[in-house]
């Protein structure tokens, strides 16, 4: 008796152990895959000229790579300003982006009006454009308008990026929001800007903040618009980090610190707020 | 079945939004309204739309930096695009590129959300660091890789030579560039996929499963009738999204191959850019953007109509 219900649990707790095993050897061998150019990158940047061409881990770590690419050997720090546009051309575009994108997230929630799916599929249909359909024209237009190069011409066509997903995202934040709360604002006499302000701003200011991290992030790492449409003074730090790459002498470890700087903002970024970040990043997938 | 999906269509949910009750606002203020609030947003589209238009105006002219002021040629941009043999070998190599591409990122990305899912210890620490590829802009995933895949610094000719293989050649093999691709782009994406897939997964209601484990239903039978049914409309989307932004993929390409060797990984991207750019032949470059970005335009319109009626029947459920 004690045996015939004993031996199905013990079939099915080896079973479940053994499936375990299996899963936790999957996801192990899928986070080696994932992590291994990270570390591999690191490692290079820390590597002096002589052991570049190495494939060992065990080396002697030097910082020298990072002066150099820092600029602390020759006075001349490039690489900081190009950092300095990176920052600069990335928050100009959320900043822009939120001041036009949440009253339109706003109106496209709240309010059905004509032309407001159209608007909607729109801006979208930006995210699923090829850039380079609007850079040659655009490039024309900056050199006419005197934006080529510029800070402020980044920040306009970066729009193109940051724009739809501060609209789609926030959309679908304004629409949890209950709207009851806000028509009882306003039977206590609020006019609807101040209801706005007062009661529904606050309830979604997480909302915003993820939707800016996440839109700064997709500014920074953009990379086709200031390639073609800058040289030096608005030049970001992705394309700068392409220039170890050329001349005949290729450094290795230059090129590995170079990109793991220009990686780093965005990544220390997401790590932070990583929490709110899926939930933006899956933002389609929930709302639809 | 019918019979519900039909009555369940006109479920209010997002047919009729609240509607704004304002007492203390006229009508025709309220009415007034969301214009007024989409205003900077259409104006942002107009000030989009207008050099997309002229891009499009270019493809109709011979417009190039040894021919500044261009003459009108018709439709020969594109008699000339659709009649050379580099455009359509470019069209096979993005559309094989997208397809598999997306296919491996899908796979790989449930499957990832499926071991998450379960939450072990593991899962909870690996559950971190997911986004990681993610995060890493494009570009420099590509550069990442390129130094990896070197035989004199990468570390990926050790492991394949570790495994017993000679030959290793990085990206200089036609087949290998492609295929290390392919490899960068699912390293990127995979997260993405998996992320959707796993708040889908944390969405679905618990109670079908129940039922099936107190049936003593099969982890895989389960899967095949329940999971992934029931998963598909959160899959969908991330597929859409994979399949749209891989036909346009530039940065990986460009960073890891730069269309080598001898066109096995010149997409129509890399093809518009070398036209456009390199070259400085505007016009046909344009002309190439502007055939894919009809495809792309075309596609999604298809797959978004099919996602809604996935989305319809499945709240229908």
């Amino acid at each position: 008796m004690s045996t015939t219900t004993e031996q199905p649990t013990d079939t099915g707790r080896r079973r479940k152990l053994l499936t375990g095993l299996a899963a936790n050897v999957g996801l192990i061998a899928y986070f080696a895959f994932s992590l291994m150019p990270v570390v591999f990158i690191l490692a290079l940047s820390f590597k002096a000229d002589a052991d570049q061409t190495t494939t060992y881990l065990l080396f002697d770590p030097t910082l020298d790579n990072y002066k150099t690419v820092l600029g602390f050997d020759d006075g001349g720090s490039s690489y900081l300003r190009f950092f300095m546009a990176s920052l600069i051309t990335s928050v100009g575009a959320v900043v822009v982006s939120l001041v036009i994108g949440i009253p339109a997230a706003y109106a496209a929630a709240r309010y059905r009006f004509r032309g407001s799916d159209n608007l909607m599929f729109t801006l979208l249909s930006f995210r699923f454009a090829p850039e380079l359909l609007v850079i040659i024209p655009l490039a024309v237009l900056y050199q006419q308008l005197g934006l080529y190069d510029t800070w402020v011409g980044m920040i306009w066509v970066l729009q193109l990026v940051t724009m739809p997903l501060v609209v789609w995202i926030l959309r679908s934040f304004f629409q949890d929001f209950p709207a009851e709360l806000e028509e009882a604002a306003l039977l206590d006499g609020y006019s609807r800007t101040r209801a706005f302000a007062k009661h529904v701003l606050p309830l979604v200011r997480p909302g915003i903040a993820a939707v800016s991290l996440l839109a700064f992030i997709f500014a920074w790492n953009n990379f086709i618009f200031p390639f073609t449409l800058t040289s030096s003074n608005a030049q970001t730090v992705t394309v700068s980090s392409l220039a170890y790459l050329g001349g005949n002498q290729v450094r290795f470890n230059l090129v590995a610190a170079g990109a793991v700087m220009a990686a780093l903002p965005p990544l220390v970024l997401a790590l932070l707020i990583q929490r709110y970040l899926v939930r933006g990043l899956s933002f389609g997938a929930v709302k639809g | 079945m019918s019979a519900t999906t039909s009555t369940e269509r006109q479920r209010p949910s997002d047919e009729t939004p609240p509607r704004p009750a304002a007492p203390t606002v006229s009508r025709r203020r309220r009415a007034r309204r969301p214009y007024l609030l989409a205003v900077p947003a259409v104006l942002l589209c107009v000030g989009i739309l207008y050099p997309f238009f002229v891009g499009v105006g270019y493809t109709v002219y011979n417009f190039s930096a040894s021919n500044p002021q261009p003459d009108f040629v018709g439709l020969k941009n594109f008699t000339d695009v659709f009649s050379s043999s580099q455009f359509w070998d470019s069209v096979t190599v993005t559309g094989t590129f997208a397809v598999v591409a997306t296919a491996v990122e899908t796979v790989l990305g449930v499957g990832v959300a499926l071991l998450l899912y379960r939450s072990s210890l593991l899962g909870r620490i690996f559950e971190r660091v997911l986004i990681v590829p993610l995060m890493v802009a494009p570009i420099l995933a590509a550069i990442m890789w390129k130094l990896l895949l070197l035989p004199e610094v990468g570390w990926i000719r050790p492991i394949v030579e570790a495994f017993g293989f000679t030959g290793y050649s990085g990206t200089d093999d036609p087949f290998w560039a492609f295929f290390w691709s392919i490899v960068v782009d699912a390293w990127i994406y995979t997260p993405f996929v998996a992320i959707i897939a796993l708040a889908g997964l944390r969405s679905l209601p618990n109670s079908p499963f129940e039922a099936a484990a107190v049936d003593g239903a099969s982890w895989w039978l389960t899967f095949r009738r329940l999971t992934l049914p029931m998963l598909w409309p959160y899959v969908l989307v991330a597929v859409i999204f994979r399949l749209m932004d891989s036909l346009k993929m530039f940065d990986i390409i460009f960073g890891l191959t730069n269309g080598g060797p001898g066109g096995a990984t010149t997409t129509i991207q890399i093809n518009a850019y070398l036209e456009s750019i390199s070259y400085a032949r505007y016009s046909k470059g344009i002309t190439y953007m502007f055939v894919l970005w009809a495809v792309v335009y075309v596609i999604s319109m298809f797959l978004v109509r099919y996602l809604r009626k996935v989305q319809t029947r499945s709240a229908g459920v």
